[in-house]
């Protein structure tokens, strides 16, 4: 996934959790980035129709911003299914941000082939979480028992 | 460390990412068989034949390679099986319809492992890591995997335009 769709995906899940404009300083923990990485290519977004910005209060995404984030979000709930269910993986939610700017959109394709995935993907995202919803229910369910 | 930077920095995700190669080959491999099969006997010729066939074997092929650097990192594969079981379960609703799908689905899988190692190429060589295996050694090995993918991409694309 490139870059700039990975930023989309943080901007909107960020958005989601506070019911608000995401912070440079949030959006730039999330990411793993400096506040003026964050600036530079939120600037590039907004230049781009896919973002807007306010200064102080921080960035929302567009509509067009938002079919990418969703787009995006589908690609990583792909990987973080995979990981979870095909290879076992226990720190999937790590693992799938680690792999996520490796992974091309075309590949998660080839791979969703596979993995079992609710139709209403990507509207269950446990974005606290971080995780697909369906993971962290199935986590908690294995908790308990 | 930046975790929006394509880049392979450790052992643990390298043989992570050649785990999801096994993955993509053993999927290609599969669903190339199960083509064939399902195709209906009066389309299916010594040319589609020919080009599955060697699009299982090529597959097969790559994955052994992925699979002994897998083991070099002291790391396990994805078992065969279990791809097969998983494909088998999904291709009734993702198997193609008729010939044309056949050769579409072909060119999908093809083109995707080309995009995949171009990916992984890119990201390992984005990095200054040591890793557990012979970096030149798996550079070469993924490039030559990516070439044959490329190859791999004209073979189904030749096949189509002869048919139209």
């Amino acid at each position: 996934m490139n870059t700039a769709d990975q930023y989309l995906k943080t901007i909107f899940l960020v958005e989601e959790l506070n019911d608000g404009p995401a912070a440079t300083g949030e959006l730039a923990d999330r990411l793993g980035v400096s506040p003026a990485s964050v600036n530079e290519m939120v600037g590039k977004l907004e230049e781009r129709g896919l973002v807007a910005h306010e200064k102080y209060k921080g960035a929302t995404v567009t509509d067009d911003g938002e079919a990418r984030a969703r787009e995006a979000l589908q690609t990583y709930c792909i990987l973080e299914r995979f990981l979870a269910n095909v290879l076992e993986v226990d720190d999937y939610r790590a693992e799938a941000r680690q792999l996520e700017p490796v992974i091309d959109e075309t590949v998660a394709d080839r791979l969703d082939m596979i993995i079992d995935r609710e139709p209403q993907c990507p509207d269950c995202f446990d974005a606290e979480a971080d995780a697909c919803g369906y993971l962290v229910e199935e986590e908690a369910v294995e908790a308990d028992d | 460390m930046s975790s929006v930077a394509a880049r392979v920095d450790t052992d643990t995700q390298l043989a992570r990412l050649l785990q999801i190669g096994v993955v993509l080959e053993e999927v290609v491999e599969v669903r190339a068989h199960r083509h064939y099969q399902s195709l209906p006997e009066a389309e299916r010729d010594d040319d589609i034949e020919a080009l599955l066939s060697a699009a299982s074997e090529e597959s097969a092929e790559h994955r052994e390679l992925l699979e002994s650097v897998i083991a070099d990192l002291d790391a396990d594969s994805i078992p065969f099986e279990e791809v097969e079981a998983l494909v088998a379960e999904s291709y009734g609703k993702t198997g193609p319809e008729d010939f044309d799908g056949v050769l579409y689905d072909q060119l999908h899988g093809e083109e995707t492992a080309y995009k995949f190692y171009d990916d992984l190429v890119d990201a390992i060589e984005a990095s200054d890591a040591e890793f557990g295996v012979d970096r030149e050694a798996l550079l070469a090995t993924l490039r030559d995997i990516r070439e044959a993918e490329a190859e791999g991409v004209e073979a189904v694309a030749g096949l189509m335009e002869d048919r139209t």
